[in-house]
């Protein structure tokens, strides 16, 4: 995909430098924004080591475990059907403690295992009363729109970056993207759930016809 | 809106404190553990450092040609339609298919614009709680051989249309 994108952004870009004349400026943007994407990432050094450290802590003190169990009863709501499933809610919980706490690179081993663990439900599943194994569960759907949803806390990056390029107020987005974080997860999870619920009555009437 | 910076201030010192005082309570090495986590930090941002030169080389190419400003005139009556700066609308479609293409965009919008700008704001906040939606699904899916993936597209772009307007009111009303 990203190998389509990169190379159509840069044709298409001197294509219509070709017709508007602006080669020359081409020519400079490519070495300034070259060298202007390793300045960025050694500011990021900073940060993002900064933020990774503190969450090691985090990590070693035991404290992230705690906020894990913390999550389980919103995690019970989310997938009343899987809910004895402990191997599995566990590496959801993890995956969504590490989205929150914005290691994004952190949650998608245990996102990944949490995927293969759902879709083994799903697979014994199908072997009993009849689905498709290539077709998403529903369980499987919501964890996917929950990940989609971005649950991070503290965008740290971006924070990083609008202090490189030169913000008064780097931190000031944190609240405004915890709401807009927080709208767009509730309206995924409204929806999500309104389809599992719908699929589990249709489910269960089909049971009772039969 | 003094509030918003006021507690958004709060946020990161408050994490800090909560996070190194509960290793302090727990009598961890807190110090020791910090500087492990820092090393893995630095693995990381060496790792996606090639990504951004790549996808700033590429933003590079398309800004400095005119072809970005070509294409906020395009969009520009979809903007007015939808009320969004026309500038941010590449930035959202560029977004649900890859996290660092989509930041390379908005570090164009805070050269010409300002970071504290309408636009610097907007691009800023969704990009905090928006994700890629494309490749979060095939990463997974894909990790499972899942071909049909029923309504989780939708739903990913529910969150994501929901995210946008609220980022964009939020926006709007910080100036």
């Amino acid at each position: 995909m990203l190998n389509y994108i990169w190379a159509f952004m840069i044709m298409i870009g001197i294509m219509v430098a070709a017709f508007t004349g602006k080669m020359d400026g081409v020519s400079s943007g490519i070495l300034d924004a070259a060298k202007e994407a390793v300045n960025l990432c050694i500011v990021m050094l900073g940060v993002v080591g900064m933020w990774t450290g503190v969450m090691k802590i985090a990590e070693q003190t035991g404290l992230v475990r705690q906020l894990t169990k913390l999550l389980m009863p919103v995690l019970r709501f989310l997938f009343p059907n899987i809910a004895q499933e402990e191997r599995v809610m566990g590496y959801i919980a993890a995956n969504m403690i590490a989205n929150l706490l914005g290691l994004g690179w952190a949650s998608t081993p245990t996102g990944l295992k949490a995927m293969k663990e759902l879709h083994e439900i799903h697979k014994k599943r199908c072997a009993v009363s009849g689905g498709d194994p290539e077709a998403a569960s529903d369980e499987m759907c919501m964890f996917m729109v929950i990940n989609i949803s971005s649950l991070q806390i503290i965008p740290i990056n971006m924070i990083a970056y609008r202090s490189q390029y030169g913000s008064v107020h780097p931190a000031i987005i944190i609240l405004p993207g915890l709401i807009a974080t927080a709208v767009s997860t509730v309206a995924g999870v409204l929806y999500s759930v309104w389809k599992c619920r719908r699929n589990d009555r249709k489910k269960l009437e089909k049971g009772n016809k039969a | 809106m003094k509030w918003i910076s006021l507690v958004s201030g709060f946020m990161i010192p408050l994490t800090l404190f909560y996070i190194i005082g509960y290793g302090v309570i727990n009598r961890e090495k807190v110090y020791d553990m910090f500087i492990e986590g820092v090393k893995e930090g630095f693995k990381i941002v060496i790792n996606i450092t090639p990504t951004l030169v790549g996808l700033m080389v590429a933003v590079g190419v398309i800004r400095t040609s005119g072809a970005l400003d070509l294409l906020a005139e395009i969009l520009h009556p979809l903007g007015k339609c939808l009320r969004i700066p026309a500038e941010v609308i590449p930035v959202i479609l560029i977004r649900l298919f890859s996290t660092s293409a989509a930041n390379s965009l908005v570090f164009d919008l805070f050269k010409e614009f300002g970071t504290d700008s309408t636009i610097g704001l907007i691009a800023s906040i969704v990009m905090s709680c928006t994700e890629s939606i494309f490749y979060i699904m095939s990463v997974y899916f894909l990790s499972v051989k899942v071909k049909k993936t029923r309504w989780t597209l939708t739903g990913g772009l529910i969150a994501t249309v929901a995210g946008v307007a609220a980022s964009v009111i939020i926006a709007m009303r910080m100036q």
